[in-house]
């Protein structure tokens, strides 16, 4: 038996080599057309009229408001919203209560309603027209068209990002570690700042990433309660838009770099931590 | 420190985990939990170490009701079935961490804590891994540092969950004469839960056989591992020791 016959073995989810060409360029083509052409578009947009002229417009009033504004929504929404998130997981995985699953689904509210939707909520709720609204109102502390309803309406869509990233961290890391240590002594709290939160450190850091890239981008909701006056309540995703519609195109580009940006900006810490500490995060584990 | 346990039970929700139990475990003695999967072994445990709390009945330590003692409070050295080390913590930081976590008033200077470690590590036969994480320890090692951990905070009693479930033959029973060692050193009231009935015979004082059925746990026989042999006192111990 010494001539082996030359059998070349195939796996099975293995695909024929046109076949397997044919996929990498179909998806190559999708990300070509539907990511990167769009990208580079809006910086040669936005440097049409040269370097000069794009910086020019940034530095413009409405334009530093806007970056301002956003920056500020960011700022409030996101620790708020990544301390609510750290609450609503720890309950969930460490307590075992009735209506668990409904409250899961709860957190993921905000994916499926529309934002207009719930900005229209918030204004419902909180507008001059409401009681609750013009009460505030009267006493000075508008919500509608002022910087909490903004505040609000992003805190609302981006929510889910914090709980559901820590969740399936939490829940399979466990209750043992946070009870060994209440064995030895350790109160609540210590506990908590000791041994919970450096084991979800990067699952946490994971979840605000992401969370603070839709709480700047966010555009549907905050249009709706913030009323878009320039220089008071209008973000950088509304300012850029009211330009466009201006025809004020370099303006509107180079804002729209500047959050394009901080997107890319975002999605690369997010890979580097994906890089380093995939075993502690909820991404990774669930495909 | 004698430990009583008074007409003890547990509901989860619709399911009975013990049924009302009593119990009587003398100062210094080495007990065993023994029984099936289900007949409320770690239940027991966990009620004595104050993390779950009984539906009905009492737990008194040296005569002193301790039911509404918090976990804290018990100061039980609890070994958890996994182990439980703090994953981020080296070992030496793991084995420290019950003496940070003690108030500043009883909070032993740095380099009492440290010396102690240290002593501790050497307790367990492994004085060169106090800057490893638990994850570079192997199945063994990592319950001999759970072992250290929970005899940091000088506990009044020990309390260990399988506490060789997850490791092989030749290891378990270096570590049973390791936790016999421990014992008689110290001689803290050790109670641990297995379902080998080798090893509750081989290492323990005084063995509690345990039954699991719809309407809880049960305790079917206490006593030394030679009576248990000798005479069982009901068959379904007769049927468990012989199986
Ligand atoms: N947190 C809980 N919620 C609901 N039921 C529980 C809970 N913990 C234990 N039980 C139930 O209580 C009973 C006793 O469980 P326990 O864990 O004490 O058994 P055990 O003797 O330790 O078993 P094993 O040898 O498998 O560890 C089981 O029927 C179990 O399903
Ligand atoms: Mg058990």
């Amino acid at each position: 038996m010494s001539d082996t016959p030359n059998i070349r073995f195939r796996s099975a989810t293995e695909e024929t080599p046109t076949a397997r060409w044919v996929l990498i360029g179909l998806a190559f083509a999708g990300l070509g057309i539907l990511v990167f052409a769009p990208l580079i578009a809006v910086f040669v947009e936005a440097l049409a009229d040269g370097v000069t002229a794009s910086l020019k417009s940034l530095a413009s009033p409405d334009a530093r408001d806007a970056i301002r504004l956003t920056l500020t929504i960011a700022a409030i929404a996101v620790p708020l919203n990544a301390a609510f998130g750290i609450a609503a997981a720890w309950f969930i995985t460490k307590f075992d209560f009735t209506g668990k699953a409904f409250l899961i689904t709860l957190i993921d509210l905000p994916f499926s309603v529309s934002p207009v939707v719930a900005g229209l909520c918030i204004v419902l709720m909180f507008g001059a027209n409401s009681a609750l609204g013009g009460w505030l109102v009267a006493q000075g502390y508008p919500i509608v068209f002022a910087l909490p309803g903004i505040i609000l309406a992003t805190m609302f869509v981006t929510f889910p990002f914090v709980a559901r990233e820590l969740i399936p961290v939490m829940i399979e890391q466990g209750r043992a570690e946070e009870e060994a240590a209440l064995t030895l002594g350790a109160s609540g709290w210590r506990t908590f700042w000791t041994v919970t939160l450096p084991n979800i450190r990067w699952a946490l850091l994971y979840g605000v990433l992401l969370c603070n890239a839709r709480a700047m981008g966010e555009f549907g909701a905050v249009a709706v309660v913030s009323g878009k006056i320039r220089g008071q309540t209008a973000t950088m995703p509304t300012t850029i838009e009211m330009l466009y519609q201006e025809y004020l195109s370099v303006a509107a580009f180079s804002l729209a770099a500047v959050l394009a940006l901080l997107a890319l900006l975002t999605l690369l810490l997010k890979t580097a931590l994906e890089i380093r500490h995939a075993d502690q995060l909820a991404a990774t584990h669930r495909h | 420190m004698h430990i009583e346990i008074d007409e003890i039970s547990k509901q989860f929700g619709t399911t009975a985990a013990l049924h009302p139990v009593s119990l009587s475990l003398p100062s210094g003695a080495l007990v065993a939990l023994l029984g099936p999967s289900g007949s409320g072994k770690t239940t027991l445990l966990r009620i004595l170490g104050g993390l779950e709390f009984p539906t009905s009945g009492r737990v008194l330590f040296d005569g002193q009701d301790a039911t509404g003692l918090s976990v804290q409070e018990r100061r039980a050295g609890f070994v958890f079935q996994s182990y439980a080390l703090f994953r981020h913590m080296t070992v030496f930081d793991n084995i420290a961490y019950g003496l940070n976590a003690r108030p500043r008033a009883s909070r032993p200077t740095r380099a009492e804590i440290a010396r102690r470690v240290t002593k501790l590590l050497e307790l367990i036969q492994l004085p060169d891994i106090g800057a490893r994480y638990p994850s570079q320890l192997s199945g063994g090692q990592r319950q001999r540092v759970a072992l250290a951990r929970a005899l940091a905070i000088e506990p009044r009693m020990l309390l260990l969950d399988e506490p060789f479930g997850a490791l092989d033959a030749k290891v378990r029973k270096e570590l049973r004469q390791g936790l016999r060692d421990i014992h008689d050193t110290t001689g803290l009231t050790t109670v641990f839960v297995t379902h080998d009935q080798d090893e509750a015979m081989e290492l323990a004082d005084l063995v509690v056989v345990m039954s699991g059925s719809s309407s809880g746990g049960r305790i079917e026989q206490i006593g030394k591992p030679q009576d248990i042999r000798a005479r069982p006192a009901t068959p379904f111990v007769r049927d468990f020791i012989s199986a």
